[in-house]
């Protein structure tokens, strides 16, 4: 094989499955760019539906806290094809590239932010088979890609040539690099927990219990339940959700960093967040709530109904989450920048510090408690 | 095969960015090059089965130094005026420096590929770097400890160099 094996080792990722199919001389870098492929189409695909289905969703949930309906006309029913309107009319709308914009930043910016949220995607464990490539890194993968998205952000500000857009690029890095601390931290807890930094692998760990051995239902739930609520709050500040919404507060800045996109490139933006807030439900599912684990789906295993049910359990559970991300939108308002920087250095950094304290005591005393 | 042409792929990107960062006009957009460089160097970590190292690269440089040094780049005025000529002369120098010194090294070096498959760590380096530290005779520890003194120093410096204002908002 080849030096890029501890990239796909466990045999159970994409590549595997395609290493199966083809006769056994087909060298693994054809392999490995085959994969490459079909892993970016459907993670595009999904990022694209999961966009459209998460803006109706949000419409929704919006107007029902604000007792209204939202949006019920396109399509009918609940006006389910408002997303799909919308899409179409992102897609012909005229593409404007500012006359004093830095044209090669303000092209390139929208893609990075794109392809930094999607290549995060890879190392997403959706079900027992289903996942890209089951990184041993995992989830420090997931971090490291990310927080790539930064920069594409800073890059769309600065491109932009526009004061607005500046400021919630600089609103954008101050924030997002104090946050990375805490967020970090918080997965300390499930990974000194599983003793792994893989999602796939922490999914494995919580199949006991006929599929509720979820680490907040473990015994280190006291552990699990506080960092939980310390990594969600960090997630809705790096996925830039409020109350946490300050690079594109629409009150403030216009739109803050992507002001002056239109058409396509907007929607890149739009998609990015969806898919960040994806993201970082599925890496909470994964690690606190079971990932793919459900009462009774064993029961199923080796049916071909299996698969697709896990996948629909991890996602379904996933959705729930990025549900909560909007229901406190709609229902805390917007922090101030200074307090946004208070919050992250005073506070949610020292709590996980004292976490990752107490969870290294824990799981250290049950492992020389039960002689492991 | 394939990693030949991830190497050439790696390097082309690594020096592609990294003259783009030297040569161009605007000193932001040579920070942005700087991305590429960046990416490229951890592309190369993977090449050598360092994938902990190369992730690290990933956040370190491109999610946390890179940010950083933007930051600094737009707070601080614009250097209009600057002679661009100087600028290469002083590239040259230090990479023609750079050269000499890697050529005495590299002369006496094995250039062959039979040193990697010891390289090809089968499940990745996350968890030898974890022992290493709790290990008594290594030095990964203390090594740790002093970037905490240093990070220490850091902060007692900007508290000490602060500008104070009279507090209003409170």
């Amino acid at each position: 094989m080849s030096a890029l094996l501890p990239f796909a080792a466990a045999g159970n990722g994409l590549t595997d499955w395609l290493a199966g199919l083809f006769p056994a001389g087909v060298p693994f870098w054809i392999l490995g760019l085959l994969g490459a492929v079909i892993a970016f189409a459907l993670i595009m695909v999904f990022v694209s539906v999961l966009a459209m289905f998460s803006t109706w969703l949000e419409r929704k949930v919006a107007g029902h806290i604000q007792v209204r309906y939202g949006p019920m006309r396109v399509g009918g029913w609940h006006g389910w094809a408002q997303a799909i309107a919308d899409g179409v009319k992102l897609l012909i709308k005229e593409d404007i590239v500012l006359a004093d914009a830095d044209r090669a930043l303000f092209k390139i910016a929208p893609c990075l932010v794109l392809g930094a949220a999607l290549a995060a995607f890879v190392a997403l464990p959706f079900g027992p088979n289903a996942i890209v490539a089951d990184l041993d890194l995992g989830v420090f993968f997931i971090l490291a890609v990310s927080s790539v998205t930064t920069l594409g952000v800073i890059m769309a500000g600065w491109g932009s040539n526009n004061k607005w857009s500046l400021y919630g690029a600089m609103r954008e890095a101050a924030q997002v690099a104090s946050y990375e601390i805490p967020l970090g931290l918080s997965l300390m807890m499930p990974v000194m927990y599983y003793g792994s930094l893989s999602l796939h692998r922490a999914g494995e760990m919580q199949a006991d219990w006929f599929g509720l051995h979820w680490y907040v239902f473990s015994d280190s739930f006291w552990l699990a339940i506080p960092s939980f609520i310390l990594f969600f709050t960090a997630a809705l500040a790096e996925t830039k959700r409020s109350p946490f919404d300050l690079p594109e507060s629409e009150s403030e800045l216009v739109a803050g960093f992507h002001t002056e996109y239109s058409g396509i490139r907007f929607s890149f933006f739009f998609m990015e967040e969806y898919a960040a807030m994806y993201l970082m439900s599925a890496v909470g599912t994964a690690f606190w709530f079971g990932a793919w684990n459900f009462p009774g789906l064993e029961l199923l295993a080796g049916s071909a109904l299996y698969a697709p049910l896990a996948v629909t359990v991890f996602v379904v559970k996933s959705m729930i989450l990025v549900f909560v991300m909007m229901w406190v939108r709609w229902t805390v308002p917007r922090i101030r920048i200074d307090q946004v920087m208070t919050m992250g250095y005073k506070y949610l950094t020292p709590l996980c510090l004292i976490l990752v304290f107490l969870a290294s005591v824990w799981e250290w005393a049950k492992a020389a408690l039960t002689g492991a | 095969m394939g990693e030949v042409l991830a190497f050439w792929f790696f390097a082309a990107l690594t020096i592609g960015c990294a003259l783009l960062a030297l040569l161009h006009r605007n000193v932001v957009n040579s920070a942005f090059a700087l991305l590429g460089t960046l990416l490229g160097l951890a592309g190369f970590y993977v090449l050598l089965a360092a994938d902990f190292l190369a992730m690290t690269q990933v956040l370190i440089y491109a999610g946390g130094i890179l940010v950083l040094i933007l930051f600094g780049l737009m707070l601080t005025p614009p250097v209009t005026n600057e002679r661009r000529f100087g600028r290469i002369l002083v590239a040259v120098a230090v990479v023609g420096l750079g050269a000499v010194a890697f050529w005495e090294k590299a002369r006496g070096a094995v250039w062959h590929a039979a040193a990697r498959e010891e390289l090809a760590a089968p499940a990745g380096t996350v968890r030898e770097i974890g022992l290493e530290f709790l290990r008594r005779d290594s030095w990964l520890l203390p090594f740790e400890l002093a970037s905490v003194v240093l990070l220490a120093g850091l902060v007692g410096a900007v508290y000490i160099a602060r500008r104070r204002f009279p507090r209003e908002d409170v």
